[in-house]
């Protein structure tokens, strides 16, 4: 096991300056995560336009570095997305941390797909995998506008 | 006391941990075993089994006659005043339940109050939360101060002519505060108040005298004691034991079963329904001997010395932020790093073999008030040296390292 793989520095600069953390006004869609083992928090909000595209998405949330920094990039990724994309991001995502040693969406640029890969270092730490999936599968909640707070434990 | 032939005496120190030598600092969550404990686990069931105080052939009497051998233990251990003040259960979390669930049943009703405090750990506040919707009870939360104590004020400014239990934590798992369990017993008593005290964290730590204290009900964790898994001791005074409804209804606990109706057997079988963890109480009565053996003032003493030197190596690191800072404390430093989560704490000092706790211990109401979603925990126990505290600083300040870049 390395750190290094771990804490990369995409993830401290995230970690550290997370992108989109603030309560969105403007929004039509959220839902919230909740890892009760940390006590980790999420709170994903999303304006979808009527073409189900998403125009503003935001978050806020408490967590490690981890978490904070998947929110931050996976919320800087979603944007302009189609709720097919998201759908798409998000499976491929998930069967990454998952299994697949690369991520396989066509929809991503090399910088993109970079900076997602960067999170991967969590496989090598199973306790921190939900650190890693916990927005993701938040987000996917949102997009349903679930009433019912997403919970670790519910994870596959 | 020599802490090297202490430390020899617990096989986990033998191995390395990711090749490292371990640094255990996680003995609040469940401390490490000494070879006897694990030896006799492996004897029992090699050499001696067989269930307890049901048939008549030899092996049964002699495991019987173990069983009952490590209730003595205890009792004499914690000075009580009778062998069936004993009941084994599968854990302090059990203990608690019994007392909640029995004396809740029995003598709680719509308004009444059970008075906690803001320390408690989950298991003696969940097991309350129950009689809120079935009895109708009300809960109220005695405060901690800004140096993480609950005092005897706090207590006694809780309690109305509605309080019918309380039930406090002897040793804060997070800040270390030593509650004041006999003063508080006093109080209680001069209103006609029973108490059960959680000593999860004060059992394997503080020279525990019943009679002295005078509490109604005190919780045990064995694990943390240096025993087994699987098993938990709730002194009760007999008094209560004699009054209060059976807990688990099953073998062992009857006295006759007919198809009209049961009468239930005396103490201690009536709380000990069905088959209990025998290898792991036999093994628990070596657990007692070792802690016999280096004397329970001795461990004291030496946790003490670490506590304060851990606490000052800590005080001098700029980064951290103890948790807590009570007069009389137990062996817990907990901590946040400026700029590090907890959890990233953990893993990074795992890295080099130390192993701390991370999160809310169990512990929202203390974390929520505190305005933080989690801590890091450094614990202690008898086989910790300064070396130990020294490596906590070391990879904190690695943590430091990576999180400044």
């Amino acid at each position: 096991m390395d750190l290094k793989d771990l804490y990369q520095e995409i993830i401290l600069d995230h970690g550290k300056n997370p992108r989109n953390l603030k309560k969105s006004d403007n929004f039509n869609k959220d839902a919230k995560g909740h890892n009760p083992l940390c006590g980790d928090k999420v709170h994903i909000y999303l304006k979808v336009d009527e073409n189900n595209k998403i125009s503003d998405i935001a978050f806020e949330g408490s967590g490690c570095a981890i978490s904070m920094a998947s929110a931050s990039i996976m919320t800087d990724l979603m944007k302009e997305r189609k709720e097919v994309e998201v759908k798409e991001l998000v499976d491929d995502f998930l069967e990454m941390i998952k299994q697949n040693p690369e991520l396989k969406s066509k929809i991503l640029g090399e910088n993109e797909k970079t900076k997602l890969m960067s999170l991967s270092g969590v496989k090598k730490y199973p306790m921190r995998v939900k650190c890693a999936t916990m927005a993701w599968h938040t987000l996917t909640a949102a997009m349903k506008n679930a009433n019912e707070e997403t919970n670790t434990d519910k994870f596959e | 006391m020599n802490i090297n032939n202490i430390k020899k005496q617990f096989p986990i120190f033998n191995n390395k941990v990711q090749n490292n030598d371990l640094v255990y600092l996680d003995s609040a969550n469940s401390s490490q075993k000494p070879q006897v404990v694990v030896d006799r686990i492996y004897d029992f069931y090699t050499k001696e089994f067989s269930n307890v105080g049901r048939s008549v052939h030899y092996l049964a009497v002699a495991a019987t006659n173990l069983y009952e051998n490590t209730r003595v233990l205890v009792q004499k251990y914690i000075n009580a005043k009778d062998p069936n003040e004993i009941v084994f259960t599968k854990g302090a979390t059990e203990a608690i339940n019994l007392v909640a669930n029995t004396f809740g049943q029995k003598f709680l009703g719509e308004g009444d109050e059970i008075l906690l405090t803001e320390l408690e750990h989950h298991s003696n506040y969940v097991p309350w939360h129950y009689l809120r919707k079935s009895k109708g009870v009300k809960i109220k939360f005695a405060e901690f101060n800004s140096d993480g104590e609950v005092t005897l004020e706090s207590i006694e400014k809780n309690i109305t002519p509605k309080t019918k239990i309380i039930a406090i934590t002897h040793l804060s798992n997070v800040t270390g505060a030593i509650l004041p369990i006999k003063e508080i017993t006093r109080l209680a008593h001069s209103k006609n108040i029973p108490v059960l005290v959680d000593g999860c964290q004060g059992a394997p730590h503080l020279k525990l005298d019943m009679q002295e204290i005078g509490c109604d009900f005190y919780a045990i964790s064995c694990h943390k004691m240096y025993g087994p898994t699987g098993l938990g001791i709730l002194y009760a005074k007999k008094k209560w034991l004699e009054v209060l409804p059976p807990y688990q209804g099953g073998g062992g606990m009857i006295r006759e079963v007919k198809k009209e109706g049961i009468t239930f057997g005396e103490l201690p079988n009536k709380y000990e329904a069905g088959t209990m963890a025998t290898a792991q109480v036999i093994a628990f009565g070596e657990s007692i001997k070792f802690l016999n053996k280096i004397g329970i003032e001795n461990i004291e003493k030496h946790e003490n010395e670490l506590t304060k030197y851990g606490e000052e190596i800590l005080r001098k690191n700029n980064s951290v932020k103890l948790i807590g800072s009570p007069k009389d404390k137990g062996s817990v430093l907990s901590f946040t790093l400026d700029g590090v989560h907890a959890h990233d704490i953990a893993t990074i000092l795992d890295e080099d073999g130390v192993a701390i706790r991370a999160g809310h211990h169990c512990c929202q109401i203390l974390h929520d008030k505190l305005g933080l979603s989690a801590t890091a925990r450094a614990s202690l126990g008898v086989y910790n040296t300064k070396d130990d505290l020294d490596k906590l600083n070391e990879s904190l300040n690695k943590c430091k390292k990576i999180f400044e870049g």
